[in-house]
């Protein structure tokens, strides 16, 4: 007779708890990875703009009509000229009507409306010495502004990280339920068998085979249910629209490629959340039982 | 093995016992016999580690009870058989499971044929995969003293272990506690029977310690 299958039966299987862990840990897993893939979203689309807005910029210059053109080509001559300008290239007038379509309508006279005239800039190697060039702009160019995107960039940024901020407290705060219930379970569970306590004290039995007792089968409850919780949540994730559809919002949240192991690493931290929550009880608990 | 010095016992209500000093040496052989409520399972209690003493000093196996940490008392009760008076089990599990219990929950090696010896010895072989609830009160107590002693232990407790059984039961496990004794086990049986005194002292030299009016005293010959 070995001594592993007696050893793993000394808590009785039947109480109010015997659901209690494994539900739960199901339904913080799911949540888990849902937090877990919008805080690595976020990360990534912190990254994307950040990248995104920081390669490029916008010379706007407004000028009188009889001017502009003499300052366009000297802002683009300037530009040519700046260490770290890739290109620059004078924004058409069909690409400005578009840009202003959403607010002004499609059928906008834009010959008859004094816009300024914009040059789209690629920077390169950190860009140009911004300073420098915005002097440079003032003394050739009076009605020329250099707009590196800072005041846009700043707060999309800044977003995108609360958001990441936000996802990775909701992790946290899971974890804390997560152990709440658990210590709560172990709790229940030990003061519901202190006569099986008393009788395994009485055969000689240590502090650590019972917390084990217990806490083992509280923490494989624990694995069961967060494995569930975790599969379900990452095939809810593949359910979420492609990409390329048109539910941008929810398109964003997910995972790619190696990041899909992440969410595989819920059920083990849920394992060892658990066995210490539930052994740290345990021992607490048994002080107490004479 | 056991050493009570100047042991006292107080419930709040007064004292159970007072100032009582003895000592189990190996392989003798105790019963212990008073009055209902004179405190012969307090004294059972004390002897292993359940009950700290009022006052006095405890030493088991070696070791000061007052001193001792959890695990240390759970390492002496390794070495303690003990029959409890409510003959406790895990009703989830079997019999043999339950006797197993002290080698279980210690991690030591069970033998399932030395199992089988036990079980038998105590006539309960047939019996072995019942649950606890469905055995009768002295199937309870044979299966209590299989599991004080399927472990070995130096010295077993019984706290009466025949208080359920006929006569023929009580003296053929009484005939088996014996044997143990021989074996070199320390005994002591907390019991109000005084026939069953009475016919072990026909084969064994046994001591017999009486608790009256809140003293310990070794009985005299008219038992």
């Amino acid at each position: 007779m070995s001594t592993r299958p007696i050893a793993d039966l000394v808590v009785p299987k039947a109480g109010q708890n015997v659901w209690l862990v494994t539900l739960s840990a199901a339904a913080m897993a799911f949540l888990a990875v849902f937090a877990l893939a919008l805080s690595m979203s976020a990360a990534r689309l912190a990254d994307s703009w950040a990248q995104a807005l920081s390669e490029t910029a916008t010379v706007r210059i407004a000028a009188q009509p009889d001017e502009i053109e003499a300052q366009t080509a000297q802002v683009l001559e300037v530009l040519r000229t700046t260490p770290g300008i890739a290109a620059a290239t004078v924004m058409a007038q069909s690409d400005q009507a578009a840009l202003l379509e959403p607010w002004l309508g499609p059928d906008l006279p834009l010959d008859m409306l004094p816009l300024p005239r914009l040059i789209e800039v690629t920077e390169f190697g950190g860009g140009p010495d911004r300073q420098g060039l915005r002097l440079r702009l003032a003394a050739e160019a009076p009605g020329a502004v250099y707009d590196d995107h800072t005041r846009w960039r700043r707060p999309l940024v800044q977003a995108a990280s609360r958001l990441q901020s936000f996802a990775l407290l909701s992790l946290v705060l899971i974890g804390g339920v997560m152990t709440a219930i658990v210590t709560l379970a172990a709790s229940v569970a030990l003061s519901a068998n202190r006569q099986v306590i008393r009788v395994l004290r009485l055969v000689g039995a240590r502090d650590r085979f019972i917390a084990r007792a217990f806490v083992r089968r509280i923490s494989r409850r624990a694995l069961a249910g967060a494995g569930v919780g975790t599969a379900l949540g990452m095939a809810a994730l593949l359910a979420l629209p492609d990409p390329a559809s048109a539910v941008p919002v929810l398109a964003g949240i997910g995972f790619h490629g190696l990041s899909w192991l992440w969410p595989l690493s819920i059920p083990a931290l849920t394992f060892v959340l658990a066995w210490s929550s539930s052994m740290a009880t345990a021992f607490h608990i048994l002080r107490g039982v004479t | 093995m056991i050493s009570l010095d100047a042991v006292s016992h107080d419930y709040g209500g007064g004292a159970l016992f007072r100032d009582v000093t003895v000592q189990v040496e190996p392989g003798s052989f105790y019963f212990l016999t008073g009055p209902s409520g004179a405190g012969k399972s307090t004294f059972m209690k004390i002897c292993y580690g359940e009950l700290k003493p009022s006052s006095g000093s405890v030493t088991l196996l070696k070791r000061d009870l007052a001193a001792m940490s959890r695990d240390d008392l759970a390492g002496v009760r390794e070495r303690i058989g003990v029959v409890h008076q409510d003959c406790s089990f895990l009703d989830h599990l079997t019999l043999a499971q339950n006797v197993a219990l002290p080698l279980t929950a210690t991690g030591r090696p069970i033998s399932g044929s030395d199992l089988d010896d036990l079980m038998g010895w105590v006539g309960l072989t047939d019996r072995a995969d019942a649950k606890p609830p469905t055995l009768s009160g002295g199937e309870r107590q044979r299966a209590a003293l299989a599991r004080a002693i399927v472990a070995g232990p130096s010295v077993l407790l019984a706290d009466e272990p025949t208080g359920n059984l006929d006569w023929e039961m009580s003296q053929r496990l009484l005939m088996l506690i014996i044997e143990l004794n021989r074996m070199g086990t320390a005994v002591v049986i907390a019991t109000h029977d005084l026939t069953l005194i009475r016919f072990a002292k026909a084969q064994v030299q046994a001591r017999v310690m009486r608790i009256a009016g809140r003293k310990l005293q070794l009985a005299g010959a008219e038992l």
